[in-house]
């Protein structure tokens, strides 16, 4: 057992891989059989590793969650700034030029709706729950964008761990709502052309809960609704850091 | 698979440069768009590398490993999140999650009637 200890020990990011795909295929798993896909697996996961993130952080009662616990250092080097941004830009080789100008002014215009209408609201509702500067509400506001769009723009701008943990939250919560609400209500806002979802996709944003809530509307629209919503993250970790939060700041004094 | 995964480097350091430089130039102490000028860059580049030919599966690889990694990387962060103390405003996150998304499809149903995109 010592041996193993040593091992564990010395390779925190391979037990890291090993502990994420252990979650991500219980969770899948999980998806499938229990829910029928209305909860898609990887919001399933992130959902489930915020839990042991905060179980880590009252057994350790560090600042990092679970990896705190010494056999799972590794996930802070897998979750760390580093790996998470370059598997983002990884993610822009699932769009086209053609396809972008396929979209073309419905997408831009939804997709500047979409990510002004979340950045918003949540700015207002972190606000109405007594958060003040300027950094804690860019990082909600970016949160209820996507739980991508939050930590990026939390980590640009120096936010505390527990903003960006809460605006991971958010936009976690956020790809549930977007993924069991579409198929409910798709027949009332008019989802049903491939234009249609381009609109929703850059409203909405949300890669994961758009791709699954379309999968279980029309599967044929999926690919549009994803075409507009792959910008929305990288639109929002260009202009959350940088433009709404000069203007949060301005706004603050 | 390398050649691929070259580019992706590439392109992430001249982003995370660029957002570098333009943080000094705000005045801000931080990396400000750099994901976002990467991921410009990434999809130029790619349009250049499919326009020599040199875009294969091979190629995409590289690349495609890395995009499909990123739900991993956010699961891995999530767990190694300071969740403890962001768990006294659980409320706001429900409600933040919520809401908008509520508001948006209303805002998508109207946005339909006002463009009423082709079929």
């Amino acid at each position: 057992m010592k041996e193993l200890e040593v091992i564990l020990d010395k390779n925190g990011l391979i037990v890291a891989f090993l502990f994420v795909g252990i979650l991500t295929w219980a969770t899948d798993a999980f998806s499938k059989k229990v829910v029928n896909g209305r909860i898609p697996g990887s919001a399933l996961a992130i959902g489930l590793a915020l839990v042991l993130g905060y179980l880590g952080g009252v057994l350790a009662e560090g600042e990092q969650g679970l990896a705190d616990l010494s056999y799972f250092k590794g996930l802070s080097i897998l979750g760390g700034s580093m790996f998470r941004d370059f598997a983002i830009v990884a993610t822009a080789t699932g769009a086209s030029f053609l396809l972008i100008r396929k979209s073309g002014i419905l997408g831009l215009i939804s997709l500047v709706l979409g990510i002004g209408l979340f950045f918003g609201f949540g700015v207002a509702l972190g606000w109405m729950m007594g958060y003040r500067d300027a950094i804690s509400l860019c990082t909600i506001g970016a949160g209820a964008c996507t739980y991508i769009v939050g930590p990026v723009t939390g980590g640009a701008i120096g936010a505390s761990s527990e903003v960006i943990a809460l605006s991971i939250g958010t936009g976690v919560v956020k790809t549930i709502a977007v993924t069991i609400l579409t198929p409910v209500l798709a027949k009332w806002i008019g989802l049903n052309s491939p234009g249609a979802a381009m609109a929703y996709g850059g409203i909405m944003g949300t890669s994961s809960g758009v791709a699954a809530g379309l999968a279980a509307t029309d599967p044929t629209l999926v690919p549009y609704g994803a075409v507009t919503a792959t910008f929305y993250t990288g639109l929002g970790c260009l202009i959350c850091p940088s433009l709404f939060y000069l203007v949060l700041s301005t706004l603050l004094g | 698979m390398i050649k691929g995964l070259a580019l992706l480097a590439c392109c992430f350091l001249l982003g995370m440069w660029c957002g570098a430089l333009l943080g000094t130039w705000l005045g801000i102490d931080a990396n400000v768009g750099g994901v976002g000028f990467a991921m410009a860059f990434l999809l130029l580049s790619k349009e250049y590398v499919t326009s020599k030919g040199w875009w294969n599966g091979e190629f995409a690889f590289g690349l495609d490993f890395w995009n499909k990694l990123y739900i991993p990387i956010v699961i891995a962060m999530a767990a190694s999140l300071n969740v403890k103390s962001a768990v006294s405003a659980g409320l706001l996150a429900f409600l933040a999650g919520t809401l908008p998304v509520l508001l948006a499809f209303g805002v998508v149903k109207i946005l339909l009637k006002q463009v009423n995109p082709e079929k």
